[in-house]
């Protein structure tokens, strides 16, 4: 799982580091730390943890396999399609 | 509505180019499938990884907290893109509509998207930076590296450079017990960004947590050992600091050299453009086809004198993304322009450090809420009677406040009786932002360009 917090809409609300604590870390009174990706045995923590922020400030994946179409470099190999 | 004329030809089997795969291109992309293009996308990156986010790489990744290569950004939504990364583009030629590629290739485009961002200024000596332990953060790779000789356990770390990263990085030195020594030419850490007032607080939280930190001083010369690991550096005052890791921090340079000779209005300074996020061509003129968006673009702002800002901020790499996107599928008056307030934020020693506005356009400053002695502030900026922004330290549910002043062009100093606790908090005084002559570390905010009222126009070429 991927997630990215908008940190000009955190307010420090501590809502995800109490649900979510092994992927929200406060730090200092209104800072926050995050982990970006953490274990899919996150997942129904992190979901309460969305759904609490106050301001919304925290996006997660919505999709799983983002891209199938990653070309590395021209020489590598051609795309099949 | 004429369900065939080329706008609609265009959302429904054209060729969107996005240059830079990085936070605004992708943001951009998602936007241009939110809003219904069904034609041929194609993402162009440098660098071989997916988007990835590159905030957590001063704070998370240097506690420990996060690996470097385990930052990459949610996806908002499924792209069906064609992704070409690992591969720099090289080239634009805008009559042939097409982007040349470091490997030979040329994409053709109907639109092109540039979000080419920025890169760390070097260190100008080349021998000196190539010095074992000598460090640039920018990218995952550059996080990853900085994150294992911050494990190793450095004798001591010079940060050169007391920006936002330089001290943020700083701060990641102290909280994992390493000496860090950190060099600042300006007076003050953050005196670009937040002038002298807010500087002189940086530098006691700085000094607070152990950091040795110098200020008014230059790095003269870095010096290495027999194996080309690098042991000292020279000041400018004449000192030497023994350190066996050493952290450029210097600001940022435009990814536009690519452009250079392509005719478009690219330079140092960034990507000039319209606020609807269209590029100015090299004689003035606004292209129809060609957009930018993120830290590459700079564009007029109508609330700060439509000034051309260019801003090395997250939120605006994602609100100017979509407005891009939005604009390059859409008929003309259905355009919209890119007015979201400027906003940026930094975590360093304990403190949440929050901005709004664009508070180097400021002269003045007041600080309404908290104490510049300690327990944390909001500062706001004036500038000819109006606030222009604001600058929290562990005060941030006060900045939608002044973000609304901002937008409402309110009265400096703001006439709020009742929020003078103290009987100096009301008076302004000189913010003591460093003469823009003088050259100091970059701000993450630069002003430059000329008002749609100013007739002279002068062409400022690369130096």
């Amino acid at each position: 799982m991927r997630i990215v917090v908008d940190l000009n809409r955190c307010q420090g609300y501590a809502q995800c580091a109490f649900l979510a604590p092994e992927v929200f870390v406060m730090h200092g009174e209104e800072g926050l730390l995050y982990d970006p990706e953490p274990d899919e045995a996150q997942r129904e923590k992190l979901a309460q943890a969305v759904a609490a922020c106050p301001v919304q400030a925290i996006l997660v994946d919505a999709v799983e396999t983002p891209d199938r179409r990653i070309r590395r470099s021209r020489r590598a190999h051609r795309p099949g399609r | 509505m004429n369900g065939d004329g080329p706008l609609h030809r265009l959302r429904r089997e054209g060729r969107i180019v996005v240059v830079g795969a990085s936070l605004a291109g992708l943001r951009a992309a998602e936007t241009l499938r939110d809003e219904g293009f069904a034609g041929s996308l194609t993402l162009i990156g440098d660098e071989p990884y997916e988007p990835y986010d590159r905030p957590p790489l001063s704070k998370q990744v240097l506690l420990g907290m996060a690996d470097a290569d385990r930052t990459a950004l949610p996806r908002r939504r499924a792209l069906d893109a064609t992704w070409r990364l690992g591969v720099a583009a090289t080239g634009l030629d805008m009559a042939a509509r097409r982007v040349r590629l470091a490997d030979g290739d040329e994409v053709p485009y109907d639109r092109l998207l540039i979000a080419t961002g920025v890169r760390a200024r070097p260190w100008p000596r080349e021998a000196e930076a190539a010095l074992d332990g000598v460090i640039c953060l920018r990218s995952r790779g550059d996080g990853a590296a900085l994150a294992r000789r911050l494990a190793e356990g450095p004798r001591r770390v010079l940060v050169i450079g007391a920006g936002f990263t330089g001290s943020e990085i700083a701060s990641a030195c102290r909280e994992r017990g390493v000496a860090v020594t950190v060099a600042e030419r300006g007076a003050a850490p953050l005196v670009g960004a937040l002038g002298g007032v807010v500087g002189a607080v940086a530098a006691e939280l700085q000094r607070a947590h152990g950091v040795d930190l110098r200020c008014g001083v230059m790095v003269t010369a870095l010096e290495g050992d027999a194996s080309g690991r690098v042991r000292a550096a020279q000041l400018s005052d004449g000192s030497t600091v023994e350190a066996d890791v050493v952290v450029v921090s210097l600001g940022a340079q435009r990814n536009t050299d690519w452009l250079a000779g392509s005719g478009l209005g690219a330079g140092p300074r960034g990507i000039a453009c319209d606020a609807g996020c269209r590029a100015f061509d090299i004689r003035g003129i606004v292209t129809d086809d060609i957009f930018a968006a993120g830290d590459v673009a700079r564009c007029p702002h109508p609330l700060f004198g439509y000034q051309f800002l260019s801003l090395e901020h997250w939120g605006n790499a994602v609100s100017q993304a979509r407005i891009a996107a939005h604009n390059m599928i859409s008929e003309s008056t259905d355009r919209l322009p890119h007015l979201a307030v400027p906003a940026f934020w930094s975590s360093q020693f304990g403190v949440s450090i929050k901005s709004v506005g664009v508070p180097t356009l400021g002269t003045e400053i007041v600080v309404p809420q908290g104490s510049l002695d300690g327990g944390g502030f909001v500062g706001v900026y004036g500038y000819q009677g109006r606030v222009v922004g604001a600058v929290s330290f562990d005060h941030a549910r006060w900045l939608p406040f002044y973000e609304e002043q901002i937008e409402k062009a309110a009265p400096f100093p703001p006439p709020f009786p009742t929020l003078d606790r103290r009987p100096d908090a009301q008076r302004p005084r000189d913010a003591d932002f460093p003469d823009p002559s003088v050259p100091t570390h970059g701000p993450t905010v630069t002003l430059s360009g000329y008002s749609p009222a100013d007739r002279r126009m002068t062409f400022t070429p690369a130096h």
